[in-house]
């Protein structure tokens, strides 16, 4: 069960021939892919193409009518590996994943693919994960089209010309007999708008042909002799093909004068300088925009300054490149990201046709980050003083440009906030039961992995000091395997533990006869990615539907020869994950020491169940509704809980006292009850203050009876004593 | 688009496009709010573009929406995806520092921008963890949103969202209606609160009221300004007069000092009893003695706060107390918005420790016991574990109300004795200092802020006190010692462990010998 249901929005995928569909990118490359005919699609989920997998599983009943298989991939290298499908038979695939990081996965599979070629369209989604709101490392797939000889798409980031890259990528990838490598960014994929559609298509070939007609040739196999042909054939054949095919189909295009739509004044010559923008696809938008606020463009992207926008990046076209240089003085290649690899080709076109063309690029834009509005523009703004001065508005040549007056410096005062666990997620009991074990035994060598536990690398547990790849982070302890003074750790998701975790790390460590203690944090779904379920997952459809759910990590990594195995299915019990851990810390036991600690995703379980819950209310059902409170006059105000928490809704609040300094915990509305602070307070021997009420909705007549009974005794005894002394309340004291 | 008589007239840049970005928390409903948004633009005559960042990043981070829209034509404009420092017509703030945080990112400029943004904080965490007072003010946000702005609206929108039992998305998205600064009628945006079919009941009424807010049809209600004291109208018939001359002999305290010394005189009452409030007072004078009117009795205003502090000491038997109170039960079933009809269970989490036990015990035979290690091994291993219990049943509540009455044997027990060696200890050692540095007697009676919490955490408490005060004398003699002593005290608060602390004691040493 995805975080997001598209339940309602895959609708919009049955629209047929000339009508208008709106909504979301990802939702548009869906139904893009079925427009083209595609005969089956998967991937793995990662943002920021989770929602495509969100959205191919929704849709599922709409894939299948039309004889579409959908796989859920265990990982990118199996949803890469799923294009073989096309080597052999014309049918059109589709996987996503991230970038660069799910291409790093998938590169084993992607290369193989590559050389041998595909008959069908093969198409690679990729989400490229760069800039604000990444949370990866910041790199590029671009290497990975350039070693592999897979061709690059890098659309306009709007719905009409993503579509349009589905449709335009299968056709290239079938004329060159080449993989094609879609990529889309991170915004690109959420950015809403509108296209035409056109009929769903079922596929010419559907898989069930292919089983019905299998077909194998060994020139296709990645062996020698016939790899060698196939480095031949991507270089001599495939390549120019693609090149021909390129400039044939204008997929790559040109705007501004003498280019085509939009260009008007064709006043590119004389006084207004010869020079031209290349750039990214997905650049676009910003390049316009950047010109718009020059003056140069207006809100159309009617542009008085040539561009060449590249929709495909990888291969170039070196004469359409050439071309468009000509007659030019100045270009400025605008390519996000490094290394700059179009930038350097087009260095090296130039000085080998001897042009006098100067190239600009990363000399006035930067050469790492994100180009984001303001980048953009002062890169735009200074390839202009540089090429043609003349055409920046006055204001701007002006040496001395006017400051906005300066407020004061928030710098110091606006406190950064990192992601971190949501409200009664069930890691965080898990992490603070380990941060009260290193306050006791010291500090400990722990390695993080890819996932929401992650977060306990930042404040307030700051455990955790590495991370390595999905799945690897007991792998990336192996060092330590052979034991010393203190057992290192490792953590792992349940995303992460069968994405690749169990052979790669647990596998690993059995082999190695580790010493080390590996957790495996289970909260029944890839819930970093958006609660995707996985071979574990315990969700209600267990059993029904297309997945095969329910499978225990615990049986799995007993079935790989662990023998020290312990679970753990309430995860808030912090107690018990404290002895569980100094046990396996201690233990003389020879071997990895797994603890499998589950409890289900907060995120999900509330989406799940509060509805429910709600409905039985309103029903007259019995409901129990937890949530914590803090009564402020026994908190101290040393905080001590939040550092073992950094829940949300545990927060501080001033007092109206002026006999307490320093603000006290306080628990808002958005409590879900899930027992951390008491479980903590406990635990670590805290402090009193925290109290759980439990709001009993249409309890039983019985239940009633009592309850207002011990109400009635004690509402007396606390008027009695009231009346025989002075009380002051918070608020008179 | 529509053409409603009482269409506002849109803030629109040169350019066409109007730019809109909201900077919210992750959780707060930015998803929905852009969604509303758009489609009232989209279903008003706009082209319209929306984009979010979707993913790990969402999980209580800080996140960005951005929204561009311009009048539809026959072509399609093109808007960028994010938005750019001096570009921005509109910032909607979830927050008050996502607001300062979108004024550091340049998104507020005085030429363009409305700032709407919510007064209320949610804390980040590394405001939270701090042992002291960590929670930056927003005072400078004020003072820049001011300047940055080229017009400031500003309410406590999460108040009004929790009001009407619904989201921030929806009071954001009634400022922004009601703020007039998009082309769109307050009929319009209902529409698509109404369209999208989920809570529309209670976000049209979150929606409503902050519409009427920043329209100003209605005006927010003011800030409870700080209200002195009310009169003490609940003490009992018998204990009136001897109450009545507690209050009297506070009136002989001179003016700087007296309404803190109220506030340390109820609360003292409040724990334990008339005679303790005599003692509290006592105590007051005799720092008074000390004390002159040059220096505005900072002195005796401090110990009056410091003092109540420390005699109204966390034990078990005031846990006990304020576990059983009427007033708390109320307190709870309203914060906890307990519906007619339900019934609330309550749990409360204590953990005694052997030392919490023996400190309840009479003196004597506490400082018996605790002197013996095994026992005082054997006495944790009966009582050392997590007890929940339930003071909304019957013999549980009993048994807290039994222990919260006997605060009456409260002066013969051991932790007593102990708290009042070290009150007198502390206050001795600071009246002593008194009499050659002023200022840093002050400071020493400051101190008593270091010491709090239970358990451990008043063990840390304790030794960072000692610390702190053991450096008295290695400042003594110092022009500035009350400075550094106040530095001290605030490194303290800086961290759990200490390790500000340890930096400043390093400095005050190095001082020390210097001197030598």
């Amino acid at each position: 069960m995805a975080e997001r249901s598209f339940a309602e929005a895959v609708k919009s995928l049955k629209l047929g021939e000339g009508e208008t569909f709106t909504g979301e990118g990802i939702l548009a490359i869906t139904k893009a892919l079925l427009e083209s005919g595609v005969g089956y699609v998967g991937g793995y989920q990662g943002a920021p193409i989770s929602h495509l997998m969100d959205v191919l599983a929704d849709a599922e009943d709409i894939l299948s009518e039309l004889d579409v298989r959908y796989e859920a991939n265990a990982s990118e290298a199996a949803a890469a590996a799923m294009l073989a499908a096309s080597v052999h038979y014309p049918i059109r695939g589709a996987v996503t994943f991230k970038g660069p990081v799910g291409v790093n996965v998938a590169s084993d599979a992607l290369a193989n693919l590559a050389s041998s070629g595909v008959t069908g369209g093969a198409l690679i989604i990729v989400g490229e994960d760069y800039g604000e709101g990444s949370s990866i490392m910041q790199e590029r797939s671009h290497a990975f089209a350039m070693k592999s000889q897979i061709w690059l798409l890098d659309p306009r980031p709007n719905l009409p010309s993503i579509v349009k890259a589905v449709e335009q990528g299968f056709e290239l990838s079938e004329a060159t007999n080449t993989p094609v490598m879609l990529m889309v960014r991170i915004r690109s994929c959420h950015v809403t708008g509108s296209f035409p559609t056109r009929a769903n298509k079922r596929p010419d070939f559907t898989v069930r042909d292919a089983l019905a007609n299998p077909r194998s040739d060994y020139a296709r196999v990645v062996l020698p002799p016939m790899s060698y042909v196939q480095e031949q054939d991507k270089i001599n054949t495939r390549w120019p093909a693609a090149q021909a095919h390129i400039r044939d189909h204008g997929l790559n295009e040109f705007f501004g004068p003498s280019g085509g739509e939009g260009g008007e004044g064709g006043n590119n010559g004389g006084e207004r300088g010869a020079i031209g923008i290349i750039c990214q696809g997905g650049m676009y938008n910003g390049v316009i925009r950047a010109l718009q606020r020059l003056g140069l463009a207006n809100i159309y992207g009617d542009s008085d300054i040539s561009l060449y926008v590249m929709n495909v990046t990888y291969p170039i076209v070196s004469e359409e490149f050439l071309d468009f240089c000509k007659d030019k003085s100045h270009v400025l290649v605008v390519e996000e990201g490094q290394p700059h690899f179009l930038e350097q080709a087009f260095a090296a076109e130039l000085y080998k046709a001897e042009s006098e063309t100067v190239l600009h690029g990363k000399d006035v834009l930067p050469m790492a980050g994100e180009y984001t509005g303001q980048v953009m523009q002062e890169g735009i703004e200074g390839f202009l003083k540089k090429a043609a001065p003349n055409l920046l508005p006055a204001s701007l040549r002006a040496p001395n440009r006017e400051e906005i007056a300066d407020g004061p410096d928030l710098s110091k005062v606006v406190p950064i906030r990192p992601p971190g666990f949501c409200t009664g997620c069930p890691e965080r009991p898990i992490f603070a039961a380990l941060k009260m074990t290193e306050t006791e035994k010291g500090k400990h060598q722990i390695a993080g992995d890819i996932g929401c536990h992650l977060f306990a690398s930042l404040p307030p547990f700051e455990i955790g000091g590495s991370t390595m790849g999905y799945g690897l982070g007991p792998a990336s302890n192996a060092a330590f395997d052979g034991g010393g003074e203190r057992r290192s750790i490792s953590i792992i998701g349940d995303g992460g533990f069968w994405h690749n975790g169990l052979s790669s790390s647990i596998g690993n460590a059995v082999y190695n006869k580790s010493d080390g203690v590996i957790v495996v944090v289970d909260n029944y779904y890839s819930a970093a990615t958006g609660g995707q379920d996985v071979l574990s997952s315990r969700s209600l459809a267990t059993g029904a539907g297309s997945k095969s759910t329910g499978h225990s990590i615990a049986d799995a990594v007993k079935g790989v020869g662990v023998k020290w195995v312990r679970q753990i299915d309430r995860t808030y019990d912090v107690p018990k994950m404290r002895q569980i851990l100094d046990e396996a810390l201690t233990t003389d036991h020879v071997g990895p020491k797994v603890i499998v600690a589950s409890s289900e995703c907060m995120l999900n379980k509330q989406r799940r169940e509060r509805p429910l819950a709600n409905k039985a209310i309103k029903e007259g059902r019995r409901v129990e509704k937890p949530r914590f409170g803090v009564d402020e006059d026994i908190c101290t105000g040393d905080h001590a809980c939040i550092r073992l928490s950094g829940c949300p809704s545990l927060s501080l609040k001033q007092l109206d006292d002026p006999l307490r300094d320093d603000p006290v915990a306080a628990i808002d509305q958005s409590c879900v009850g899930c027992g951390n602070c008491g479980e903590v307070a406990d635990a670590a021997v805290l402090c009193p203050s925290f109290y759980r009420a439990d709001m009993v909705h249409n309890p039983g007549r019985w239940e009633q009876m009592i309850s207002k009974f011990s109400q009635r005794v004690i509402g007396w005894l606390q008027r009695r004593r009231a009346a025989r002394r002075i009380e002051f309340s918070q608020e008179q004291s | 688009m529509s053409k409603a008589p009482d269409m506002p007239k849109a803030t629109t840049s040169s350019d066409g496009i109007i730019k809109l970005a909201i900077m919210a928390v992750g959780g707060q409903g930015g998803g929905v709010l852009t969604n509303w948004i758009e489609d009232c633009a989209r279903r008003n005559g706009y082209a319209v573009q929306a984009t979010s960042v979707a993913g790990v990043a969402q999980r209580t981070g800080a996140t960005i929406y951005y929204i561009e829209m311009a009048p539809a034509g026959d072509r399609e404009p093109i808007f960028s995806l994010m938005p750019a420092a001096g570009d921005v017509d509109i910032l909607l703030a979830a927050e008050m520092m996502e607001a300062g945080r979108a004024i550091l990112r340049g998104f507020v400029t005085p030429d363009r921008t409305t700032l709407i943004a919510s007064t209320h904080r949610a804390l980040a965490v590394s405001e939270k963890t701090i042992p002291g007072d960590g929670i930056s003010s927003t005072q400078e946000v004020f003072a820049a949103a001011g300047i940055a702005a080229r017009r400031f609206v500003h309410f406590d929108l999460e108040k009004v969202a929790i009001e009407a039992g619904s989201v921030i998305s929806a009071s954001l998205l009634g400022a922004l209606a009601g703020a007039q600064c998009l082309p769109f009628t307050r009929q319009q945006f209902e529409e698509s609160i109404r369209i999208s079919g989920r809570g529309v009941d209670t976000s049209l009424h979150a929606f409503g009221h902050a519409f009427d807010l920043a329209a100003g049809i209605q005006n927010p209600e003011p800030e409870p300004t700080p209200a002195d004291l009310p009169v003490a109208d609940n003490v009992p018939e018998h204990l009136r007069a001897g109450w009545q001359q507690l209050e009297t002999r506070l009136e002989q305290l001179p003016e700087p000092v007296r309404a803190m010394a109220r506030r340390g005189l109820r609360a003292v009452v409040d724990y334990q009893d008339l005679a303790y409030g005599e003692e509290y007072l006592d105590h007051v004078f005799k720092v008074l003695e000390c004390d002159n009117a040059e220096d505005q009795f900072r002195l005796t205003h401090e110990a009056a706060k410091y003092l109540a502090r420390a005699m109204a000491y966390d034990d078990t038997f005031r846990v006990a107390d304020l576990k059983t109170r009427g007033r708390r039960f109320d307190r709870i079933a309203r914060e906890m918005a307990q519906p007619d009809g339900a019934r609330m269970k309550l749990t409360e989490f204590m953990h005694p420790r052997a030392e919490e036990i023996v400190g309840m015990m009479p003196h004597r035979l506490g400082l018996f016991l605790s002197r013996r290690p095994r026992t005082m091994r054997f006495i944790d291993r009966l009582f050392n574990r997590g007890r929940r219990l339930r003071t909304d049943r019957l013999p549980t509540f009993v048994m807290l109300y039994l222990l919260g009455g006997a605060r009456r044997w409260r002066r013969g027990t051991l932790r007593h004795a102990q708290e009042v060696t070290h009150l007198q200890s502390w206050l001795d050692e600071a009246l002593a200092v008194a009499q050659r540095d002023y200022g840093l007697a002050v400071e020493l009676i400051g101190n008593r802020r270091l010491i709090k919490g239970y358990s451990d955490t008043h063990a840390r408490g304790l030794s960072k006190f000692d610390r702190v005060n053991q450096a008295a004398r290695q400042l003594s003699g110092r022009d500035d010692a009350a400075q550094w002593m106040a530095r001290l005290r605030e490194a303290a608060l800086k961290d759990e462990k200490g390790v500000a602390l340890d930096g400043a004691l390093k400095t005050v040493a190095s001082f020390a010998e210097a001197k030598d």
